[in-house]
């Protein structure tokens, strides 16, 4: 086993998601099978070898510190499943 | 001749001849999706008005003269980009009332450039996926059998494109999700260099990887597409501020002399010696037009789907954080506390793969495994970088198989991930090393499905692909084989 039900169900809370008994079986078997198979990585020999973050090698991006027009507040807004006045409305946040 | 059998470049000349209208070009293919789409099911929202008014400001640029080679082009865009105030879904429940308040880059391009959107195309649920079966607005289906897939993850833009819904598409391509479906459809899709398009209001699956490309009825089209897509944005960090050629410059039919390397490793277990047999046919006529074909190792390549299932699914675990139900999109869990909100909201907003995916990248991101996984991915990464660098020291370009097998059936791989990620294993390879790919017909199977070829070069290189691709394209009627659609009669 690579992974196992309990750690699936630590996961699903850090990527903030939640199964049923029936989908953390699936999910734990799924996984276990996917990363049986990535064991195929262990083979090759990556001593000294860079990782590659990205495919073109690109160094840091400056731009000027200007003020650029913004979509603002009613665009901003316009998709928000729940507002308040000039507010995304949450739930309650502090207990 | 049916205007909506036109190609790109064919329907450019003879709008400019004033053969006919914008208005005609838009209402025949209105027409066609009226006709065709019960059966495609190629889009998930159309913008028929639009559409018309659209062609009438392009009826007017070109009665002033006004013109660009887009002027009056209906096309299709994959449902991942964002258009201003029209709906983009990402094929997902968790953005399906989402209607952007500005468009992608592209999109700017293409509407400056005076084309026409018909519509959103279908595609996997934010592009995860081989065959838009993940869509949550159901599958679309194949033209040439429309019991297979179309491939995916742009399987709707494959579609119109073959199943003359659309003059040419937009696709994005992470892994293989423009080549795939294009192979699936029997039609051209290219794959540019990381980095030549801009991807601002892509929206984002796997950074590193995500390019925009154009899916078309040929080779021609995709030039004529990329002298619009291609160049720097200063929103997007990760575009190349390098000069952008006139890609249909490149189409010179000549490719004498021209080396072309082979690798075994794409002739392997799991090929259809049908694919095996049309790309080996298509290496022929390449050779008969004066090309060397050499012998080439990738050694790397068995690693290459691996990898991609790393770094795919631990990017996308982090760009698809953002959809936490307070900004945009769906939310569940009323009466739920914060983390309870956040929970219901992705639970019942995304879909089977789309969870699996994040949960894979959670994982191989997540303390004590990162090394192992992520980090280890990222190492052998380079290392099939390097194996395509080495390889083009002594060739041009590289031939392969787009896919190992043709279109597949509409559920028989849906129970079976590993099965599904297997569909990618030549195309994935290209996205890791952030270099440029085509697809393009090159046969069919005894059950009549398209088979595609794929012509890789370097980064920046799609000279020679489109070069390649083109004198192949010129020798070939491949691409000239349209798909039978019983067609439903219209209610009137």
């Amino acid at each position: 086993m690579k992974i196992t039900r309990h750690q699936v169900e630590h996961i699903a809370h850090l990527a903030r998601l939640e199964f049923n008994e029936k989908e953390l079986d699936d999910f734990t078997q799924q996984l276990n099978n996917i990363l049986t198979y990535f064991d195929k990585l262990k083979e090759v020999d990556t001593t000294g070898v860079e990782q590659t973050s990205h495919a073109i090698m690109l160094k840091n991006v400056f731009r000027e510190d200007k003020v650029r027009n913004s979509l603002g507040l009613n665009l901003s807004l316009k998709n928000a499943p729940e507002k308040e006045g000039n507010c995304f409305r949450v739930p309650k946040v502090i207990e | 001749m049916e205007l909506h059998t036109l190609t790109l470049y064919e329907a450019q000349a003879r709008l400019k001849k004033r053969e006919f209208s914008a208005r005609e070009l838009t209402e025949s293919f209105l027409a066609r999706i009226e006709k065709v789409e019960p059966q495609i099911k190629a889009y998930i929202t159309l913008t028929p008005e639009r559409a018309l008014k659209e062609a009438e400001e392009a009826d007017k640029k070109i009665a002033s003269g006004d013109i660009t080679p887009l002027t009056g082009i209906p096309l299709a865009i994959k449902d991942i980009l964002c258009t201003k105030d029209i709906a983009t879904t990402c094929g997902s429940k968790i953005l399906k009332n989402f209607v952007p308040v500005y468009d992608a880059t592209v999109i700017e391009k293409l509407k400056k450039a005076g084309a026409i959107i018909l519509g959103k195309t279908n595609l996997d649920e934010f592009a995860m996926g081989s065959s838009t079966e993940n869509s949550a607005f159901g599958p679309s289906h194949n033209p040439w059998d429309l019991s297979t897939i179309p491939g995916g993850s742009s399987g709707g833009s494959a579609a119109a494109v073959a199943a003359d819904e659309c003059i040419a598409s937009l696709g994005s391509d992470t892994g293989g999700s423009i080549r795939q479906p294009a192979a699936c459809c029997g039609i051209v899709g290219l794959k540019p260099t990381y980095g030549r398009i801009s991807r601002f209001g892509l929206i984002a699956f796997g950074s590193s990887l995500d390019q925009i490309g154009p899916l078309t009825k040929e080779v021609r089209d995709a030039a004529i597409l990329m002298n619009f897509l291609a160049g720097y944005d200063p929103q997007d960090a990760t575009s190349l501020n390098i000069e952008v050629p006139d890609y249909t410059s490149f189409l010179q039919p000549d490719i004498k002399g021209l080396t072309i390397g082979v690798p075994r490793e794409y002739f392997v277990e799991g090929i259809d010696p049908e694919v095996e047999k049309a790309v080996r046919e298509a290496i022929k006529v390449l050779t008969n037009l004066g090309a060397k074909v050499i012998d080439i190792s990738l050694p790397h390549t068995k690693y290459a789907l691996p990898v991609y299932y790393l770094i795919a699914p631990a990017e996308a675990s982090s760009n698809l954080a953002r959809y936490d139900g307070v900004k945009y999109g769906y939310r569940g869990g009323k009466n739920e506390n914060l983390i309870g909100m956040y929970k219901k909201t992705r639970s019942e907003g995304f879909g089977t793969e789309v969870k699996r995916r994040i949960m894979l990248g959670t994982y191989a991101l997540s303390a004590g495994y990162y090394e192992a996984y992520y980090g280890k991915a990222s190492q052998v990464r380079t290392l099939i970088r390097k194996d395509f660098e080495e390889a083009f020291k002594r060739c041009e370009v590289i031939v392969t198989p787009t896919t190992p097998t043709p279109a597949f059936k509409i559920g028989e791989r849906v129970d079976d991930p590993l099965k599904m990620y297997l569909s990618d294993i030549f195309t994935i390879p290209v996205n890791l090393a952030g270099i440029t790919a085509i697809s393009l017909p090159c046969g069919f199977s005894g059950d009549g499905l398209p088979i595609g070829l794929q012509i890789i070069a370097g980064a920046l290189e799609e000279k020679k692909v489109l070069q390649t691709a083109f004198a192949y394209e010129q020798n070939t009627e491949w691409h000239l084989k349209k798909p039978t659609l019983q067609t439903t009669t219209s209610k009137q």
